[in-house]
């Protein structure tokens, strides 16, 4: 089963490797005070519409306050959530030196511990994306999102999960580093899980002590009304990452691999699934920032460590690269993919789906059957 | 109720700071101004003047958590340049008892040149806490002797400072060797201390022209003839090593120094072997037999340094495995989980670093 690696004969990988290396050095090259400038004003608007949204939550009686109130605080959220805290953490700016944007240090506005968040993301996830049995954010140990994970009953709540995760996105995140479905398949033992918890203890007690109950309390009576506000901004938060995130990696012509086709992959093949496992979105200056530029997924999986800023300005690049060597570049606006999503959701939530499947390595079987 | 003060404004700054997780209040505070943040050390440069065409002397007010220092010590201080932090280490040059810090920098080098040709007035400089042993011992020496290379003078002009703002009733001699007049840093300010402390004297030796109290480099009879109770003294050195090498000759174990000029370093890059992991960000090269920091640097890592020259610590790491060989003093350590400065430390065989 060779599927993924046959996709371009060695010479040709290795060359597109380089390619794409010379990019990446090309942009490392040129990064330098634009790119600082950059993201601190990208924090100072998020930490200007934090202040702004809890201070309008103090006149919350008053509807159009609450909902000013509530809109600045989501905005806050998802800008610090996805344009600051996923990049910076994924190292992106710890060529400047600076403690607050070190990535060993940053610690986001989520439940979900930055630390546990790291080794889960930057780790497990950038380093096997899409492949099955490795990478932990296919389904996220829930759900059913590809033809080639064994169907069970279970799975026929798929789409409820699905949306359930939505809700609690910043939750489900946080429960990932537990990897519960592999302590109830025997293969974790809860003793593993002692570090982990504690640091998802004291994280999510600072996170909902802040939400729940310090902002609630300050503004006295009207504490229900900010304890809802707050609630709605995580809401917000949570179904806007769930899909941008979703769009990402599970649009139905994105595609998966098995670990086999992925053994001793050089940098060149890496970079190949990275591509073909992931998906754009197409949209303005503006969304682009709001989704951290994640709507530039194929970019990001390139180049995880390069500031996301300069996704946008690659793209037609990285574009043109996989065009001249034959390959898909996903890509659509934001409700194509997400009714592609969905779609995918409910269709797997049944033990039969398509007769097209989607890994690479099962589509050859099928056509040498 | 004055105790109680305190404690409720700590419990406010708690508060806030349970409110503003989880950044934290520093993140916001700068915002608004940079010198309001209370757990990070800035300093905001209220004064720039040229004492010589190559140096500059910054004044700075450093914003609340600077805890003081001691005379002789230095500070890491942290500049932006193209977006990048960088970070050299200084002497302030004032009394302790000032409180206003005084750094004078000559322009040399990626920092020292920012210094003098960008920073104005209304900078703002990133500081660490001071450091570095070389200080006074607690109870003054009767006799003192400090002695000066350069821009090694900044820390000896601090204890000169210090000393004479507590009114030491002993003896200093304040030795400076520079080329020549136009060189010596500091020549007015040293003459006003002098004419204001009677038992201060201050000592020009040219090494490049004439007319000095002194001519030439060091040599024993400087000491003989402008200090000779010298072996009763304690003497402190900061300047180019020949100087302290020269004085430590002379004087042994009474010397005190600063080494500020990066020691020769040699490496043997040809025979170097293993494997170098940093075991956080999971990367791994051969040992080029290069100090680690350059490896880690080369393997695409970023660790925070600051001096290069195994003085300031900045660039210090948990080494997890392996031996390393110190660069500076050849001493091989294998210690299991031993903290090991970055710059100095040459990989002997496969190590690990948790970085």
């Amino acid at each position: 089963m060779t599927g993924l690696q046959d996709r371009l004969t060695p010479e040709q990988v290795e060359e597109f490797g380089r390619e794409l290396d010379e990019l990446r050095q090309r942009t490392v090259d040129d990064l330098g005070q634009e790119d600082v400038d950059y993201i601190h004003n990208v924090i100072k608007t998020q930490r200007g519409l934090e202040v702004a949204g809890r201070a309008l939550l103090f006149a919350g009686f008053f509807p159009p306050a609450w909902l000013a109130g509530v809109g600045a605080l989501s905005l806050a959220k998802v800008l610090d959530n996805m344009e600051i805290g996923h990049n910076v953490m994924h190292g992106q700016y710890d060529w400047t030196r600076d403690p607050a944007l070190s990535s060993q240090r940053f610690e986001w506005d989520n439940v979900a511990p930055a630390e546990n968040w790291r080794h889960s993301h930057n780790y497990i996830h950038h380093t096997y994306t899409n492949i099955l049995d490795k990478d932990r954010d296919i389904g996220y140990g829930v759900l059913r999102m590809d033809p080639a994970q064994k169907w069970h009953p279970y799975y026929l709540g798929n789409p409820a999960y699905a949306a359930l995760l939505a809700v609690f996105f910043q939750w489900g995140v946080m429960l990932h580093d537990l990897e519960f479905d592999r302590i109830v398949k025997g293969e974790r033992k809860w003793s593993d899980t002692t570090e982990v918890v504690r640091k998802m203890v004291k994280k999510a007690s600072r996170q909902v002590g802040k939400d729940y109950v310090l902002f609630p309390l300050l503004t006295g009576p009207l504490a229900p009304l900010t304890f809802a506000g707050n609630a709605t901004a995580n809401l917000v938060r949570n179904l806007w990452s769930f899909s941008i995130i979703f769009c990402g990696h599970f649009p139905a012509e994105v595609e998966s691999f098995t670990e086999e086709e992925t053994e001793n992959e050089s940098r060149g093949q890496w970079y190949l699934r990275q591509i073909l496992g992931s998906a754009n979105i197409t949209g303005g200056p503006l969304f682009h920032i709001m989704s951290g530029n994640l709507s530039h997924q194929i970019e990001h999986h390139l180049f995880p460590d390069i500031p996301a800023r300069r996704y946008p300005q690659i793209a037609g690049e990285v574009r043109a690269i996989c065009e001249k060597y034959g390959l898909p570049y996903h890509t659509g606006p934001l409700h194509k993919q997400l009714w592609s999503v969905a779609k995918k959701l409910v269709k797997l939530a049944l033990p039969r789906t398509s007769p097209a499947p989607t890994t690479v390595g099962a589509d050859r079987q099928l056509r040498a059957a | 109720m004055t105790a109680l003060i305190p404690r409720r404004v700590r419990s406010l700054a708690s508060l806030a700071e349970a409110l503003l997780t989880p950044h934290g209040m520093d993140r916001y505070l700068e915002l608004v101004d940079p010198m309001l943040v209370r757990r990070e050390i800035r300093g905001l440069v209220t004064a720039v003047r040229k004492q010589t065409p190559d140096s500059v002397t910054l004044t700075v007010k450093p914003s609340r958590a600077w805890p003081g220092f001691t005379a002789g010590q230095y500070v890491r201080l942290q500049v932006e340049i193209d977006g990048v932090r960088r970070t050299r280490c200084y002497s302030p040059c004032g009394s302790q008892y000032d409180g206003e810090l005084e750094f004078t920098v000559k322009e040399q080098g990626l920092v020292s040149g920012h210094l003098n040709r960008a920073i104005g007035v209304g900078s703002v400089l990133n500081l660490s806490t001071p450091d570095g042993g070389f200080t006074l011992p607690a109870a003054r020496p009767g006799r003192v002797l400090l002695i000066a290379g350069g821009s090694g003078i900044t820390p000896v002009l601090a204890m000169a400072r210090t000393l004479v703002t507590e009114g030491h009733t002993g003896e200093i001699v304040f030795v400076q060797y520079s080329n020549g007049p136009a060189d010596a840093l500091y020549r007015t300010e040293l003459a006003e201390l002098a004419a204001r402390h009677p038992g201060l004297r201050v000592v020009h030796a040219y090494t490049h022209s004439k007319g000095g109290d002194l001519n030439g480099f060091f040599a024993p009879e400087h000491l003989a003839r402008v200090a000779p109770w010298f072996r009763d003294a304690e003497a402190f050195v900061c300047g180019p090593k020949p100087l302290m090498d020269a004085v430590r000759d002379h004087l042994g174990e009474r010397v005190h120094t600063e080494e500020f000029t990066p020691p020769a370093l040699t490496f043997d890059t040809a025979n170097a072997e293993g494997q170098v992991r940093f075991k956080r960000s999971g990367r791994e090269c051969a040992n080029s037999g290069k100090p680690l920091l350059e490896q880690a640097e080369e393997a695409g890592l970023s660790p925070e340094h600051g001096c290069r020259m195994g003085i300031c610590f900045s660039c210090t790491q948990l080494k997890t495995a392996g031996r390393v060989r110190n660069a500076k003093t050849g001493e091989i350590s294998g210690e299991e989980d031993e903290e090991i400065q970055l710059c100095i430390s040459v990989p002997v065989g496969d190590v690990e670093i948790d970085a």
